[in-house]
C-alpha cells in the first residue's frame, strides 16, 4: 500500500481538495471519503451506471475511474444537479412520471440524462434510450423513465430553468 | 367493512400524488443500507468457496489475522448449531439449520461461492487482502448441477442427513415430493381429440437488483445489537438472525434503510448476522456489502427447473386433462419454489382431471431464494406455451380458448377453497378488446404471441399507527419496506379516511422496537395487507377525533361524524359548528391527550392475481436475435391506489419476465464454477431492449378488502417468458422449449428446422 495522494478537484462547484490511496476508485472517494454517498454501487464494473457523475460535462462510472484521475477536473453528482432546493427539471419529471420504484438507479439515471440533454436538448424516444443503455432499472422496465426524460426536454425548451449542471 | 368515503367515491385513492419520499430519492440523499457510516467503522469481507463441491478439512486464519489492520475472522465455529426444523418466512419456508450452514460453511462447501469466513479490518481492501491469507484444506467432491444428474441413481449427495417420505432412509437429494390430484386423467385423455406433450427446461436467473446487499453490524456492551441493512423485512432479518446467533429475539433491533430492489431476493438474510459476529468480536460497528459477484454466486437465484406437460382437449376447445411433472433445483438447501409452481401452474383454468408431480431437488448451486411470484414464470413458460399449440390445434384463438376454460368466481383451485371474486376472463377480454391485439401485425418473421398468468397474493400481519398532530396534520407509520412507492399509498388511504389532503400525511417506515411485528415486503402483501392495517388505523384515529369533538361539544360520539376533514353534528345545533381536524387537534390536549390511531392485521381475504400479457416481436433469422416491437399488459389489480405505482410494478415485471424469456440464465461450467458473474454477461433487459409497455389496470374489487385492493406486484413477471415463445413460433415456426430463448439458442432451433425442410423436399424430390 502506497501512501495517499493529495486531489485538488472540483465537485458540484465547490473547489474540493481530498487525500485518496492509488487504489481508491473515485466512486469510493466520493462516498466513503467525502462522503457524498448519492453516487451508488452496483457492480464495480462499470456494468450498471448506478455510480455515473458528469466529469467535465461527460458521463462517466465512478467505479472505473481512479480517485487520483479526478485531479484538475470538475465533476458533478447527483447531489449537485438541484438548484438549491430547486429541483432539476428531470428531477421533478422523474418525480411526476413515477420514474423510480426502489431508487437506486436513479442517481445514475439521473446524471446520464443530464448529460444527454445537455448535448441534444431534443431527444428521441431512441436517442434517450441508447444514451440510457449503460444505466440499468431492474424495477420499472424504462417506461416511465423514458417518458419523464422525453418530458423533461420539452419542459427546458419551452423555459423552464435552464439546464447550469455541466 | 365497507369502502367509506363519501357517495363512494375516492377523493385521494386512485389519484396520482408525488411519493413523499421522492425528493431525498432525486437528489442523491436518501440512504441504502451501504450508506450507513459510523464512528469506528470496520469493513468486513467474505472468503468464498472457490468449488462447488468439497469437504472442509481444516481452515487457517492466524495469518489473516497477523495482518496489520485486520481485527477479527469469524468461522462456523463461531455460529451455535440452529434448529433442524422448517419455519415460515414470507412466501418461502427456511430451516435454521441449513440457513446457518448457509450463512457460514460447515463441514462441506455445496457451492461456489459459499461463505466460509468473514473478516473486518479498518478498510475494505485490507479484508479482501486478508481473505487470500486465510488457508482452506479441501477434499473435493463431485457436483450435481442439475436435477436431472442430482436425481439419477448414485448421484453426489449434497447433505447426507437428507430424506424424503418416500425414499426411507436412503440418502437423497429429492427434499420433497408434492402430488395434486383432481379427477381421472387417463380417462381425460381418452376423452381429448387433441393432445400435445412437451418438455421444458427453464436456466437458472437471478432477481437483479441493483443494490447488493449490505449490512452494518453495531453489538453494545449490554448484548444488545443493531443491524442497519437493505431488507424487504426487518422483523424476518431480526428473528433469522436471532436463531442464527442463538439469542433471543429482543436482543436484536433491525432498521430498515432505504431498499435498492429485492424482487424476494431481499427477505433472507446473508450478511447480517456476521457483521454482528464480527461486531461482537472487535468492539466496532462492522459494515459488510457484496461485490456484484458475490450477490450473483451467494446471493438470490431462482430455480432452474425441467417441466414436463401433458394436456389434452376436446376438438371444441375443451380442455379435458392434464398431467405435469416437474422438478426445481432449490440450490445446495432444500427449498425451491416448486410447490408454488405446481398449484399456479394450472391455476387460470378449469380441469376436471389433472395431476402434477413436483419435485424438490438440492444441487450444486446457490440456495435459492424468493423471486416475484416464485416459482410461476417457468412454470407459465411451459403450461402457456402448450395451451397455445393446443388452440392452434383446434382452431380457436388463443385468447378464446383461455376464456372458454378460464377461472372464474366459484372455480375449484388446485388447492383450497374455490376462487373468490377473480378477473382472470377480464384481463384476457381487456388483451382482445385492445389496441395492440386488434391492430394488425405484417412483415416477415414478426410474430405476436399471449400468455397468461396466476400469482396467489399473500396476507400475514402487518401493524401500523396513524398519529395526529398538533396541526391537525398526521403522519403514518408501517413496518413494511418502501420497495416501490408503498410509503405514497399508505399515505393516501390515511388521507383518503381523514379527509385530509395526501401533503399533510407524512409516511414512515419504523424499525423494529417502533412498530408491531410486521412480515416481510413480498407476497404483493404490503398495500394489501399493511394497507389493511392503515386503513383501520386511521379509522381508529377518526373514532377518536369524533369521540374528542363529542366531549367539545358535550354530545355522544355517534352523534358525530367525520367528513372530508371536517367534524360535524349529524344533526345541527346552534353554537357547535362544524370543526376541521385542524381545529380539533388543537384542542387535543384538553380533550385528553394526543390521538394515536391503531392497528394490527393478521390479514385474511386475499385476493389472487391474474394477468394476460400480448407481445409483438420480430426475429433476425440469421442470429436468431429477437427484438419485441411492442408489448402490452392486462392485469386485474383489484382496486389501484396509485395507479402510476400499479403501473410501475406492471411494467418492472414485464421487463423481468422478458429478461427471464429471452437472455437471463447462469452459466456453470463443468466444474460447477459460476462463469458468468457480472452484469456485463449476466444479461438483463437495458433501455435499449426494451419498447414503452402498455398496461390495462383491470379494477375487479377484492370483496376481502375493504378498499377492494388486490396484491399487484408479482404476476405480471408470469406471463412474459411464454408470451414471447409463442410470438417466436408465429415469426419463425419454431417452439421454443427452453429459456433463455437467447440468440444461440433460438437459432439452433431456426437451423434445425430449416434442415428438416430441407431433408423433406429433398426426399420428396
Amino acid at each position: 500500500m502506497s501512501k495517499k495522494t493529495l486531489v485538488e478537484t472540483t465537485i458540484n462547484g465547490e473547489a474540493v481538495e481530498f487525500l485518496c490511496e492509488p487504489r481508491q476508485s473515485l466512486l469510493e472517494c466520493l462516498r466513503d471519503v467525502l462522503e457524498l454517498t448519492g453516487s451508488k454501487e452496483g457492480c464495480l464494473t462499470g456494468d450498471c451506471g448506478a455510480c455515473s457523475v458528469l466529469v467535465d460535462g461527460r458521463a462517466v462510472c465512478s467505479c472505473l475511474m481512479l480517485g487520483v484521475e479526478a485531479q484538475g477536473k470538475n465533476i458533478r453528482t447527483v447531489e449537485g444537479l438541484a438548484d438549491g432546493t430547486a429541483l432539476h427539471p428531470l428531477q421533478q419529471k422523474f418525480l411526476e412520471h413515477a420514474s423510480l420504484q426502489c431508487g437506486i438507479c436513479t442517481p445514475g439515471i439521473l446524471v446520464s440524462a443530464t448529460a444527454l440533454l445537455n448535448r441534444n436538448p431534443d431527444p428521441t424516444e431512441q436517442e434517450v434510450r441508447y444514451a440510457l443503455a449503460g444505466n440499468l432499472c431492474r424495477c420499472t422496465g424504462y417506461d416511465k423513465i423514458v417518458r419523464a426524460v422525453l418530458d423533461a426536454a420539452k419542459a427546458m425548451k419551452s423555459g423552464a430553468r435552464p439546464n447550469r449542471a455541466a | 367493512m365497507e369502502a367509506t368515503t363519501s357517495n363512494g367515491k375516492f377523493k385521494v385513492i386512485g389519484t396520482r400524488p408525488i411519493r413523499h419520499d421522492g425528493i431525498d430519492k432525486v437528489i442523491g440523499r436518501a440512504k441504502y443500507g451501504a450508506d450507513y457510516a459510523f464512528p469506528g467503522m470496520l469493513f468486513g469481507k467474505v472468503l468464498r468457496s472457490p468449488h462447488a463441491h468439497a469437504r472442509i478439512k481444516s481452515i487457517k486464519t492466524d495469518k489473516a489475522l497477523k495482518l496489520p489492520g485486520v481485527k477479527a475472522v469469524v468461522t462456523a465455529a463461531d455460529l451455535p448449531e440452529a434448529a433442524n426444523r422448517l419455519e415460515q418466512a414470507g412466501e418461502m419456508a427456511i430451516n435454521p439449520h441449513y440457513l446457518s450452514m448457509n450463512i457460514l460453511a460447515r463441514d462441506k462447501v455445496l457451492y461456489d461461492g459459499h461463505a466460509i469466513a468473514a473478516v473486518a479490518a479498518t478498510s475494505p481492501h485490507i479484508a479482501e487482502e486478508a481473505l487470500k491469507l486465510i488457508e482452506v484444506d479441501y477434499e473435493v467432491l463431485e457436483p450435481a448441477m442439475t436435477v436431472d444428474a442430482a436425481m439419477k441413481p448414485g448421484a453426489p449427495i449434497l447433505l447426507p442427513d437428507l430424506r424424503n417420505r418416500e425414499e426411507g432412509d436412503k440418502q437423497t437429494n429429492v427434499a420433497q415430493h408434492y402430488q395434486f390430484k383432481r379427477g381421472d386423467v387417463e380417462a381425460g385423455f381418452r376423452a381429448a381429440d387433441y393432445v400435445v406433450e412437451r418438455e421444458f427446461n427453464t436456466a437458472m436467473v437471478h432477481q437483479g437488483y441493483i443494490e447488493p446487499h449490505n449490512a452494518v453490524g453495531i453489538y453494545n456492551a449490554d448484548g444488545q445489537a443493531t443491524i442497519y441493512c437493505s431488507t424487504q423485512g426487518a422483523f424476518d432479518v431480526r428473528s433469522l438472525s436471532a436463531q442464527v446467533l442463538g439469542v433471543p429475539v429482543g436482543k436484536i433491533k433491525v432498521v430498515p434503510a432505504e431498499i435498492g430492489g429485492g424482487f424476494g431476493g431481499k427477505t433472507t438474510i446473508y450478511l447480517e448476522p456476521l457483521s454482528v459476529l464480527l461486531s461482537k468480536k472487535t468492539g466496532h460497528p462492522v459494515k459488510l456489502v457484496m461485490t456484484r459477484s458475490e450477490v450473483l454466486r451467494a446471493s438470490g437465484p431462482t430455480s432452474g427447473s425441467k417441466i414436463k406437460v401433458k394436456m389434452g382437449a376436446t376438438r371444441d376447445g375443451k380442455i379435458v386433462a392434464a398431467q405435469v411433472w416437474m422438478a426445481y433445483e432449490a440450490g445446495a438447501f432444500p427449498g425451491s419454489p416448486v410447490g408454488a409452481g405446481a398449484m399456479t401452474i394450472l391455476a387460470p383454468y378449469t380441469i376436471e382431471n389433472l395431476q402434477i408431480d413436483a419435485y424438490d431437488v438440492v444441487v450444486n448451486r446457490p440456495k435459492t431464494a424468493a423471486y416475484r411470484a416464485p416459482g410461476a414464470s417457468n412454470a407459465a413458460m411451459a403450461s402457456e406455451t402448450v395451451i397455445d399449440e393446443l388452440a392452434e390445434k383446434c382452431g380457436i384463438d388463443p385468447l378464446d380458448l383461455r376464456i372458454q376454460n378460464g377461472v372464474k368466481e366459484g372455480s375449484p383451485q388446485v388447492v383450497g377453497p374455490p376462487f373468490r371474486r377473480i378477473g382472470f376472463i377480464e384481463t384476457c377480454e381487456a388483451i382482445k378488446n385492445s389496441d395492440h391485439y386488434k391492430s394488425p401485425l405484417s412483415g416477415p418473421y414478426r410474430g405476436r404471441g399471449v400468455a397468461s398468468g396466476f400469482w396467489f397474493n399473500a396476507g400475514m400481519q402487518s401493524s401500523a399507527t396513524v398519529n395526529i398532530h398538533t396541526d391537525g396534520t398526521a403522519s403514518v407509520v408501517t413496518g413494511s419496506p418502501d420497495i416501490g412507492g408503498s410509503r405514497a399509498s399508505m399515505a393516501m388511504i390515511t388521507a383518503e379516511v381523514l379527509g385530509l389532503p395526501v401533503t399533510d400525511v407524512r409516511p414512515l417506515v419504523a424499525d423494529t422496537d417502533s412498530i408491531g411485528h410486521t412480515d416481510v415486503t413480498g407476497g404483493s402483501r404490503v398495500t394489501f395487507a399493511t394497507g389493511m392495517a392503515v386503513y383501520e388505523a386511521a379509522q381508529d384515529a377518526a373514532r377518536q377525533l369524533r369521540e374528542r369533538a363529542a366531549k367539545v361539544w358535550e354530545v355522544k360520539p355517534e352523534d358525530v361524524e367525520l367528513h372530508d376533514g371536517v367534524l360535524s353534528l349529524k344533526e345541527k345545533a346552534e353554537g357547535k359548528a362544524p370543526m376541521t381536524i385542524k381545529e380539533m387537534a388543537t384542542k387535543l390536549a384538553r380533550t385528553g391527550g394526543p390521538i394515536i390511531g391503531r392497528a394490527s392485521v393478521n390479514a385474511r381475504g386475499v385476493g389472487p392475481a391474474f394477468a394476460t400479457t400480448c407481445v409483438d416481436v420480430e426475429v433476425d433469422p440469421d442470429t436468431g436475435k429477437v427484438q419485441i416491437l411492442r408489448c402490452t399488459i392486462a392485469q386485474d389489480v383489484g382496486k389501484a391506489i396509485h395507479p402510476s405505482y400499479v403501473e410501475g410494478q406492471m411494467q418492472g415485471g414485464t421487463a423481468q419476465g422478458i429478461g427471464w424469456g429471452l437472455n437471463e440464465e447462469y452459466f456453470y461450467d463443468q466444474k460447477g464454477i459460476l462463469r458468468n458473474t457480472g452484469l456485463l454477461d449476466y444479461r438483463m433487459p437495458t433501455c435499449l431492449d426494451l419498447p414503452l409497455i402498455e398496461t390495462i389496470l383491470v379494477e375487479v374489487p377484492n370483496p376481502g378488502h375493504p378498499l377492494g385492493v388486490r396484491g399487484v406486484g408479482e404476476v405480471s413477471i408470469v406471463p412474459p417468458p411464454a408470451a414471447l415463445a409463442n410470438a417466436i413460433y408465429r415469426a419463425v415456426g419454431v417452439r421454443m422449449t427452453e429459456t433463455p430463448m437467447s440468440p444461440p439458442r433460438l437459432l439452433k432451433a431456426i437451423l434445425k428446422k430449416r434442415a428438416a425442410e430441407e431433408t423433406q423436399s429433398a426426399a420428396a424430390d
